[in-house]
């Protein structure tokens, strides 16, 4: 056994000792780094280390929940005291009880050894290769705001009182910039980002060109004129809005009235144009898991197929009280979260057609290449949305002049419902939690602008 | 801040964060206490509390910031980090300066939230269930949730500066989904300081029946115009409006990199001359406010806008050093785990003459925006958006249907210029904002104010 299997079922006991009728302990250690540059120089270099133990207790059918830094023995017997204590403060909820354990299969490959060979200074030089790349890219890109890179590799282990224990090891990093491009008397920002396990699958050369290539497209955009007309959304839009659908297809929104695809399992709810699943076991999702936030094994779940609702996702809450079994799909953000119903991977199947098909199909029309405000535009409960957005025209089936300051409204059920053409290459994006998703072409939206 | 950080600790600390050179090294150490409680479906559950402590040690050589930062407060954490920190410099050994220590009168907490048992807290939840409920049987869901945290830091740096603050905040939130027929509305309301439980001894279960209110009002809402158009902005939360459109704009790491539309307007008319505001660190209780930044500088009242013109940026220690003139003590950081960097306190567009019933009573067609769900800006193009959560028509100088889905974009030096009438009924609200992966609280205020025109987009076909 592993230190920190050590410290959760040392938790699970103190927490059970101290008067639980059941006990979970979820204990993590990460170490991180984050090197950022900007006008050639390293602006600053971070390196991190955290641990931390989130004890979920029951007492009964009550949930109380402690976490703490502190992982030794007297330290984590506080934090344990401290769930139980918690649990006497929660009303009893006949569902809540413990989950319970199931045989997990192994998931390899989740850590990329590159992360502890690479020396800072060598991540320096790939995160000054982005800003440079950028730079060198275009006379009109004036200057890269930041240029960063940061990795991290985590253990965690979970151990319960009703005999769940399980432990694995991930590393994830990513890079990013944001390029700033000059022209037509105004400023266009560009982002440009990748994500891998680890910096030896990272492409610096191909983050700064996109950060540039978003920065310089962007100069003289105008206003568009308000209309409703055909959208193609780029990758990294459409997974934003493909992750606000996936919020609304947790079990716990559904249960509880706040989602706008509440009671809508077996219906028609999209245009057959999009199918969507989640996988937290995908090889190369950078959410994938042996098992999820309390232990149960992940899954592949069909949630949209052929138009219809296939299924919600549940952890083992929602699921007990809807009698079915749980998704594997109990997220935590951290040890100082309690698990709760979210997304892994999720991703929607590419169709057949090319991006020039998808513009060519759109003819007149807009192409959405970023949309802002998504926090506060969208209505998670109803899907009404209205955010801020940028792009280019689509004129006689191609891209055109850009266009900004205007925003796209609708909402998110319809949207799926319009959706006419999925593009053939999906990208993997960090928005909207980890989705993979073609470019999509939506037949109408509603646009205001000028 | 003896007990959190021993000064014979903290100097050996720096001292050897500086073993290999470096001009200012700085250790932050932090003791975090929390509790949450949060009821839905008229049940308390996600009973939670929190407790976390760690420091972190930065060192400062050319234009380069090492940082590093651990768990725990022992001697041997903190020269862990310090260790760490100074790992990558190569220079020559420096000397930090003696420390000084520096009293600071912490903001006066009189209820301390956690001597208040969590069975009060639970209580008061349940009124507030209640309350919200009460309102109608059209509100179909109701949640409430409950957040106490308390935050005690201490700073030394080699410059000799040895201080700390202790910091509790608390606040209350709650949510109501109205539904009739098909249509569903939700409605939120939140209630916030930089206080103790005292915070919640007037009438917290008003927030609930605002919330229930909001909820029921746009049942009745027609979809939101699309197009521009006079707007009028409600006072408080409002302000996020000033905090998206030129706070962050004002924030000197994004002057310093060139990615800010305000670069080289200081001195400059950038609104008209009845436009006066201010970013303010030591509103009394406010959830913006703190006695110190979180490097250890007193906060202060900075006025950012005179008469319509630009007169401040916000800067941190690094980026006033850089620019040759004083912190305006807005380094802020979200936790020992992350870098200080210049962000705003509690902003606020100071009071105006005008009413809010005169500024709508000249209006033919515009927007009322009363309140927002948030707001997001690019600095560097000055491109800015603003979710709407209770907006209504205006219609012949008289507020008439509410609206949904609504959503105001704009760029913010035409819109900060666009404001024609600041009104006298001034209060501030709290916010989360986010920056560079950090999320800090502030506060955001103003009376309502006018903007000639600005583009509201809506759903309406």
């Amino acid at each position: 056994m592993t230190e920190l299997s050590a410290v959760a079922h040392r938790a699970v006991e103190a927490a059970t000792g101290a008067g639980a009728s059941d006990a979970e302990a979820y204990v993590s250690r990460e170490s991180g780094r984050e090197v950022r540059v900007h006008g050639g120089e390293v602006e600053s270099l971070t390196a991190a280390v955290q641990s931390g133990v989130g004890i979920r207790a029951w007492s009964g059918q009550r949930v109380g929940y402690a976490y703490g830094t502190d992982l030794s023995e007297a330290g984590v017997a506080a934090i344990a005291a401290r769930a139980a204590e918690a649990a006497a403060v929660a009303d009893e909820d006949e569902f809540a009880s413990p989950p319970q354990p199931a045989e997990i299969e192994a998931l390899p490959g989740l850590s990329d050894p590159s992360i502890a060979e690479w020396e800072p200074a060598r991540l320096a030089e790939l995160a000054l290769t982005v800003e440079r790349t950028a730079l060198d890219s275009d006379p009109r890109l004036v200057g890269v705001e930041t240029a960063v890179y940061a990795d991290a590799a985590e253990q965690v282990a979970i151990a319960s009182s009703t005999g769940v224990a399980g432990e694995y090891e991930s590393s994830s990093c990513y890079a990013y910039l944001q390029a700033l491009a000059e022209g037509e008397g105004a400023r266009e920002t560009g982002l440009g980002f990748g994500l891998a396990r680890g910096p030896r699958d990272l492409d610096p050369e191909a983050i700064g060109a996109e950060g540039a290539r978003r920065a310089v497209e962007m100069i003289g955009a105008g206003k568009p004129e308000s209309r409703a007309c055909p959208v193609v959304l780029d990758p990294t839009v459409a997974a934003s809005f493909v992750g606000l659908i996936g919020a609304g297809l947790g079990a716990k929104a559904v249960q509880r009235g706040r989602s706008p695809l509440a009671g809508r399992l077996d219906e028609e709810v999209a245009s057959a144009a999009f199918a969507l699943h989640d996988d937290g076991r995908e090889p190369e999702g950078p959410a994938s898991t042996p098992f999820d936030g309390e232990g149960v094994p992940r899954r592949r779940t069909a949630l949209i197929e052929g138009g219809r609702l296939r299924s919600y996702l549940y952890d083992t809450y929602t699921a007990d009280r809807e009698g079915v079994a749980s998704t594997g799909s109990a997220s935590r953000g951290s040890y100082r979260s309690l698990p709760t119903v979210a997304t892994s991977n999720l991703v929607v199947a590419p169709g057949s057609h090319s991006f020039e098909q998808l513009l060519a199909e759109a003819g007149e029309g807009v192409f959405v290449n970023d949309v802002a405000g998504l926090h506060s535009g969208v209505n998670p409960v109803t899907g009404v949305f209205s955010v801020g957005a940028s792009g280019r025209m689509i004129r006689g089936g191609a891209l055109a002049e850009p266009v900004r300051e205007f925003t796209i409204a609708g909402e998110l059920v319809a949207m799926l419902g319009a959706v006419s053409a999925a593009g053939a290459d999906p990208r993997r994006v960090p928005f909207g939690g980890s989705v993979s998703t073609p470019p999509l072409l939506i037949a109408e939206m509603a646009i205001s602008g000028s | 801040m003896s007990e959190l950080l021993d000064r014979d600790v903290a100097a050996r600390v720096l001292a050897r964060a500086l073993a290999n050179g470096g001009r200012f090294a700085e250790v932050f150490a932090e003791r975090r206490r929390g509790q949450v409680l949060a009821i839905d479906e008229g049940r308390i559950e996600s009973v939670q509390t929190g407790a976390e402590e760690g420091a972190g040690v930065r060192v400062v050589e050319g234009g380069t910031t090492y940082f590093a930062h651990v768990d725990g407060l022992d001697a041997a954490d903190l020269e862990r980090a310090a260790d760490e920190a100074a790992a990558a410099l190569k220079g020559d050994r420096r000397e930090p300066q003696p420390l000084q220590a520096r009293e600071t009168a912490p903001l006066p907490i009189s209820h301390r939230p956690e001597e208040v048992p969590a069975a009060q807290k639970a209580a008061m939840l349940r009124e507030l269930d209640e309350r919200g409920r009460a309102k109608g049987g059209e509100i179909a869901q109701f949640t409430a949730s409950y957040a106490e945290a308390r935050r005690e830091v201490a700073v030394a740096n080699s410059d000799g500066l040895f201080t700390g603050d202790d910091r509790t905040r608390v606040r209350i939130g709650a949510q109501a989904v109205a539904r009739r027929d098909s249509s569903v509305e939700t409605g939120s309301e939140t209630l916030g300081g930089h206080r103790g439980y005292e915070l919640l001894e007037d009438d917290p279960g008003q927030i609930a029946e605002k919330a229930a209110e909001k909820a029921l009002t746009l049942l009745d809402a027609v979809p939101a115009p699309s197009g521009s158009m006079p707007v009028v902005v409600g006072g408080g939360f409002g302000g996020v409006l000033f905090h998206e459109m030129t706070g962050h704009g004002l924030e000197a790491d994004h002057i310093q990199k060139g990615a800010s539309v305000y670069v080289d307007k200081l001195g400059d008319r950038v609104a008209e001359p009845l436009l006066n505001a201010y970013d303010d660190g030591r509103l009394p209780g406010e959830w913006g406010s703190d006695a110190i930044d979180d490097e250890g500088r007193p906060t202060q009242k900075t006025l950012v806008i005179e008469d319509g013109r630009l007169t401040s940026y916000l800067y941190d220690h690094l980026t006033a050093e850089r620019a040759g003139v004083d912190s305006t003590g807005n380094g802020r950081r979200e936790s020992f785990r992350h870098l200080p960097i210049p962000r705003m306190t509690n902003t606020y567009i100071a009071p105006g003459d005008a009413t809010p019933e005169e500024m709508i009573a000249e209006v033919e067609r515009g927007f009322y925006a009363v309140s927002f769900g948030g707001g997001q800006v690019d600095p560097a193009t000055g491109d800015f958006v603003f979710g709407v959560n209770e907006g209504y028509l205006i219609e012949g100088g008289k507020v008439t249907r509410p609206c949904r889905g609504a959503t105001l974009i704009g760029n913010c030096l035409d819109a900060l210029a666009a404001i024609d009438a600041v009104g006298n009924d001034f209060f501030m609200k709290t916010g989360m904002c986010g920056k560079g992966g950090q999320k800090i609280p502030v506060g955001t205020g103003q009376g309502h104010v006018r903007l000639r025109a600005l583009t509201v987009g809506g759903t309406e076909r």
